[in-house]
């Protein structure tokens, strides 16, 4: 996909490699079992496929209370293994919380959080906030390879970094520093460096909401190509984000929160922003972000 | 470069202006060309007790600025230490230089040692607390980011942290490297036998007025260089940190 005005996206990951966006381009509806996720992987070049194999999300009897707001009261939440799915809610909903939570950054006594086999999430999860967090003093390339810096085996992870800088478009402007780059192309060596941690859990909070919308639709395509085969969940204000990646939409409503799923259109994924189901959905999205908790089924 | 020139001109006129109102008394306000002959005539001597002076202001900021920066990063290192230590550094500023130089004098006695102490003592808290202000403000978001990234205690102090915090110890440096000569000099004002404290003092006491204000203009013109020193070695080392004051003209 091609956009107006901005840059345009790779075409594909790299020459060699052939476009796997197929694989990825499952259908709401189909159930999980189907997709045989092996098969996923082979289709994805070696060092951009996830590993080991992409976990579910499951919280169970979370509740969280922030002086006598009751954010959370005994909330459960799923996120289907290798989709994408999408959690909106008005500001101060406990979106970000939730995805805290998830992350292990947040502890929350009482409540469950682990995959769908009940096994910690620990080691298996990549964070994008909604800021790029590029360390300033370091280069593009050391950026992306942060994780490795900080658990101290730098060695050897240049070539896989640099590969994946040219995955996202960004190779020529590896020795430059963040503050050379546009906020579009921060947040792509930022999504280098979610790839480079190569874990199959990955966790977004509002990761595309600092970019002009053309710049955010370029790089939601550039995130469903990159991220597809792992688990992502992600936090949004954009409805239209939401139904073009969520394999699954959740809209966050009431106090406390009650989680409600989105019917979505059958759509290829990642969903085109223009067509009419995409804009019906992004209206029932809109509606269930104002309804008042006592409405929902 | 100009904009200096104008500046050095301006005040020498200035100085000019108050040695004319002010009765033309050597003894009392030297006019610039008076202290220029006393510079001339007593070079040999300038140069020996400045040099000496120098040398206590290069090690008191050496040592003040490694120890300043040394206790900043242990009270991060050592959460409880900072609780018991603090107050302590707190005091050590609070006592004026002037009351505890005989105290050092006395302990360390008339030589090196005492002004080197001075200088340090000085410049010991605008390095510490500038370090320790910058290894407390780091973003939250980017030690969530690297705790998801498995990163150890230590990692994110090293990796972190620590780089975060060096526009904060830079700051504390060039105010450092400006008051460290106040430390030097009091110090040979009240107990030695050389610097160019030493050298005022004496000329003070024998109403060499022009040789007095001599020291005074190698003092400043000391500061002045090594700040610019300081600032220059500062910015080369951190070219990411962006100075948004830096277009004005």
């Amino acid at each position: 996909m091609r956009f107006p005005g901005g840059w345009s996206l790779p075409k594909g990951l790299s020459p060699e490699v052939p476009h796997h966006t197929k694989t990825c381009s499952l259908l709401p509806g189909d159930p999980v079992e189907n997709r045989d996720v092996n098969q996923n992987r082979a289709a994805m070049p070696a060092d951009l496929s996830p590993d080991p194999l992409p976990p579910g999300v499951r919280v169970r009897n979370l509740s969280l209370r922030l002086g006598n707001l009751a954010l959370f009261d005994g909330m459960d939440f799923d996120a289907e293994a290798g989709r994408f799915t999408g959690i909106l809610g008005v500001s101060g909903i406990g979106k970000s919380t939730l995805l805290r939570v998830i992350a292990g950054l947040e502890a929350v006594p009482g409540a469950e959080v682990g995959d769908d086999n009940r096994r910690p999430l620990s080691g298996r999860i990549a964070w994008m906030a909604q800021k790029d967090l590029l360390l300033p003093w370091l280069s593009v390339l050391d950026n992306v390879r942060l994780g490795a810096r900080l658990r101290g085996s730098l060695a050897g992870t240049e070539d896989r970094a640099l590969a994946l800088l040219r995955a996202v478009g960004l190779e020529a402007r590896a020795r430059d520093l963040p503050r050379t780059l546009s906020g579009g192309m921060r947040q792509r060596v930022a999504i280098a460096r979610t790839l480079m941690e190569n874990r199959p859990l990955v966790l977004m909070d509002e990761p595309f909401s600092a970019v002009d919308p053309l710049t955010r639709l370029g790089l939601q395509d550039l995130a469903a190509r990159v991220l597809c085969g792992r688990t992502v969940v992600f936090v949004t204000h954009d409805p239209l984000e939401a139904v073009r990646l969520g394999h699954r939409v959740i809209v966050l409503a009431g106090r406390p929160a009650v989680p409600r799923a989105i019917a979505l259109p059958d759509e290829a994924w990642p969903r085109p922003a223009d067509s009419p189901a995409v804009l019906a959905a992004q209206a029932a999205i809109l509606s269930a972000l104002g309804a008042p908790a006592e409405e929902q089924g | 470069m100009i904009r200096r020139i104008v500046t050095a001109i301006g005040l020498v006129a200035f100085w000019i202006l108050a040695w004319d109102l002010s009765g033309r008394h050597r003894f009392i306000l030297p006019a610039p060309w008076e202290v220029l002959q006393a510079m001339a005539a007593n070079a040999g001597l300038l140069a020996r007790h400045g040099a000496i002076t120098l040398g206590e202001i290069v090690l008191g900021i050496v040592f003040g600025a490694g120890f300043g920066a040394a206790s900043a990063l242990g009270l991060v290192l050592w959460r409880p230490a900072a609780r018991w230590l603090w107050p302590v550094f707190l005091a050590s500023q609070a006592l004026p230089v002037f009351a505890i130089a005989p105290l050092l004098v006395l302990w360390l006695g008339y030589g090196l040692a005492s002004k080197v102490m001075m200088a340090g003592l000085i410049i010991f808290f605008p390095v510490a607390s500038g370090f320790y202000d910058g290894l407390r403000r780091t973003d939250p978001d980017i030690l969530d980011l690297a705790r998801t990234m498995d990163a150890s205690p230590w990692a994110l102090i090293r990796h972190i942290r620590l780089p975060a915090a060096l526009p904060g110890l830079a700051s504390g440096l060039r105010i450092g490297v400006v008051v460290a000569p106040i430390g030097a000099v009091t110090g040979e004002w009240v107990g030695s036998g050389a610097g160019l404290g030493f050298l005022m003092l004496h000329a003070n006491a024998r109403m060499q007025i022009p040789l007095m204000f001599a020291a005074l203009a190698i003092l400043a013109a000391m500061t002045i260089g090594l700040f610019a020193l300081a600032d220059r070695i500062l910015r080369r080392s951190l070219p990411w940190v962006r100075d948004t004051l830096d277009d004005v003209p």
